[in-house]
């Protein structure tokens, strides 16, 4: 083969595999709207499309329905907004991690934050009798405490990926262990109250929780968007990136502070949805076959997970209103292990 | 240099070997504490008279033979049982996360628990151990079979990733039910947390077959698992079937890690801890890693055990708890402290 040839052999594969980004990521965005569109219009009150997009535009041109305008504007647009942002920041939270630790069990459901926020907020509950926007401040307490430290007790002149894991499963375990005893102690009442916020529902979904966790987004977007290159040499292990220059320290920190507000935020605002964090990595790599790090397709992913499994949550049973946690677990679970199943070739899924 | 390596290796060998017999003496140790310890203190002498001439009259020996013998049975066999799960499964996934728990062993466990008390209103402590044994195996077999599809066969990332979802399926619909019953959480919140009280002789009497045999055939494992830690390439040249290999460890760790958990509840942390304490111990060795990993987890889980029966009188605190309050920090210790080998 000439240089010539190969180099035309280069370009090619390049070329296919950009192509399959790209597809992969608008049809991703195209099955969002898809699913965002449901989210407005499906619901117990009957709002037919057209009076939707008025609703919608009802900030700029006035009230057309004064009911219908409250139940599109300040009931569905909140709760689907809010179950696309939190999505995002639990498959950032997620891939961050799984990327990071190079280990796709990797996930802040393993390595303890989950646990910090979801035993603070139990805490919060049974011993505290608090309720609403107390527990989700004092979940973002917990979770920001139990990932400090982790930090600080893996730091040892550097951190290793390997010491942050072990040093998290630890964590997590010492926290379970706290939320298994405030369960045993407590009255039976507190213990159900306390179980609903840990499945995670979005039955509570307020305009500020949309407004608080956009501001989040704001912020941790562009800082992932700029540390993700330094990901880039660090996927080639530690030894390879310092050669290569990379400050893997600083744009280590950096990402695991991004990692955990993301998971921080979306665990304060909707409770520990199990798996969302998890599952979008997974799913947006083997959708991608190698044709790149699927951050964006994952935060696509998590989206589309979880205003999927919200849909499903409020619809799928006449009377019963499920919480969306219960279904992500499924739904989620269900889309990785058809994934599994069909993808047959090497090294798809990492 | 031949001869000196050989020495070293020869030395290290007799350490290892010293090292696992001081265990076997702290075992012994935690169970004599496990005995004598507890609401009612009962005196050595008492101990050893109720152990050499029982007396069915009198209250102390009743004691020793019908609450504490069992109880430290069943610490003995469920950590030595969870310690070897987690070693075997850690080395045959190359995974340093892999744990029963992450391969779906607990919460199939849990959900055929509770499915046992939402939908036929069971209560009995001895057909939770069916039921869970039964949940933990199904889970095991659908993530084994999932992750076997496809032309490579059940890679490690393949099972840890299909257990993973299996998991957080099978939580999802358990977390489901308990939500809309309110009778159903009210009885599993004690099972859930993991506990070796109450458990009476035929509990450990029903499991013991398990065990012996997932002891068995964890323990054959180990010089096939050092060649694995090579890499699948390493293995295979050495001409070992890695498939068949997964398939016998996974079994095995499945048979333990169900047994376990059908007679004590989901116990966490040990599974997945200890192996790391043993390896860094003895290294990267798995005829080394599987004995250690099966004489630590009882120290740990009857210590804790034998800890929570004092801590809070004058009632207990269950041994799920104290194990992960007591093991954790002095694991983060360790973790600190010493490099531990990475798979």
């Amino acid at each position: 083969m000439t240089a010539l040839e190969a180099s035309r052999a280069v370009r090619s594969i390049r070329h296919r595999l950009a192509v399959r980004r790209r597809v992969v990521t608008l049809a991703l965005l195209a099955l969002l709207a898809l699913a965002f569109a449901a989210a407005l219009y499906l619901g117990d009150y009957a709002v037919p499309p057209g009076a939707v997009v008025r609703a919608l535009l009802s900030p700029v041109t006035g009230m057309v329905d004064k009911g219908v305008d409250f139940i599109v504007l300040n009931v569905r647009l909140p709760r689907a907004l809010l179950a696309m942002l939190t999505g995002m920041s639990f498959a950032l939270s997620g891939i961050t991690f799984q990327t990071l630790l190079r280990n796709p069990l990797a996930s802040p459901d393993i390595i303890g934050i989950s646990h910090g926020a979801s035993a603070a907020a139990v805490f919060c509950i049974i011993v505290l009798g608090l309720s609403g926007l107390a527990v989700s401040l004092g979940a973002l307490l917990g979770a920001v405490l139990t990932a400090l430290t982790i930090y600080v007790l893996s730091w040892r002149g550097g951190i290793t990926a390997y010491r942050v894991v072990l040093i998290g499963i630890g964590m997590a375990a010492m926290m379970s262990a706290v939320m298994s005893y405030l369960f045993t102690r407590a009255r039976l009442f507190e213990v159900q109250q306390a179980l609903g916020w840990l499945v995670g529902s979005l039955n509570a979904s307020r305009s500020d929780d949309v407004f608080a966790m956009a501001c989040a987004l704001v912020v941790l977007l562009p800082a992932t968007a700029l540390l993700v290159r330094a990901l880039d040499a660090m996927q080639l292990g530690d030894d390879t990136a310092i050669a290569l220059g990379a400050r893997i320290e600083a744009a280590r920190l950096g990402l695991i502070v991004v990692a955990v507000a993301y998971a921080a935020f979306a665990t304060a605002a909707v409770g520990p949805v199990s798996f969302v964090a998890f599952v979008a990595g997974p799913i947006a790599r083997s959708l991608l076959a190698g044709s790149g790090k699927g951050f964006t397709q994952a935060a696509i992913v998590g989206a589309l997970v979880m205003l999927g499994s919200d849909l499903v949550a409020q619809h799928a049973l006449p009377i019963v209103q499920l919480p969306v946690g219960v279904v992500t677990g499924v739904f989620g679970a269900g889309f990785l292990l058809w994934l599994l199943v069909v993808s047959n070739r090497a090294g798809r899924v990492n | 240099m031949p001869a000196a390596s050989a020495s070293a290796v020869t030395t290290r060998g007799a350490v290892l070997t010293l090292g696992l017999l001081g265990l076997v003496a702290a075992v012994t140790l935690v169970a004599v504490l496990s005995i004598t310890v507890g609401a009612r203190p009962i005196a050595p002498d008492t101990v050893w008279s109720a152990l050499t001439a029982f007396d069915p009259a009198a209250t102390e020996h009743r004691i020793i033979w019908d609450l504490r013998l069992p109880r430290t049975i069943m610490g003995l066999v469920v950590g030595a049982a969870l310690g070897l799960s987690g070693a075997v499964l850690q080395g045959a996934t190359r995974n340093p996360l892999a744990d029963p728990a992450i391969l779906g062993i607990h919460s199939g466990a849990a959900l055929f628990v509770v499915l046992g008390v939402a939908v036929f209103g069971l209560t009995q402590l001895n057909l939770y151990v069916w039921l869970a044994f039964i949940g933990a195996g199904g889970a095991m077999l659908v993530v084994y079979a999932v992750a076997s599809l496809g032309r490579e066969g059940a890679t490690p990332i393949k099972l840890a990733l299909a257990g993973a979802a299996v998991t957080a399926a099978l939580q999802s619909v358990t977390s489901a039910i308990l939500l809309t019953s309110p009778r159903t959480l009210d009885e599993i919140r004690f099972w859930q947390v993991g506990s070796l009280a109450g458990r009476d002789i035929a509990i450990v009497v029903q499991v013991a077959p398990f065990l012996a045999i997932g002891m068995v055939l964890a323990l054959a494992t180990g010089r096939l698992l050092d060649g694995l830690s090579m890499g699948e390439d390493v293995a295979r040249s050495l001409g070992q079937d890695v498939a068949r290999l997964r398939a016998i460890a996974g079994l095995a760790a499945v048979i333990l890690a169900g047994a376990a958990t059908a007679a004590a509840g989901p116990i966490a942390f040990v599974g997945l801890t200890v192996p790391h304490v043993a390896r860094a111990v003895t290294g990267p060795n798995y005829r080394w890693i599987l004995p250690y990993s099966m004489l630590l987890a009882p120290i740990l889980l009857l210590g804790a055990d034998v800890v929570g029966r004092v801590i809070a009188p004058p009632g207990e605190v269950q041994v799920g708890i104290v194990t992960a309050f007591l093991g954790a920090p002095v694991f983060i210790a360790l973790v600190r402290r010493r490099k531990l080998a990475s798979l």
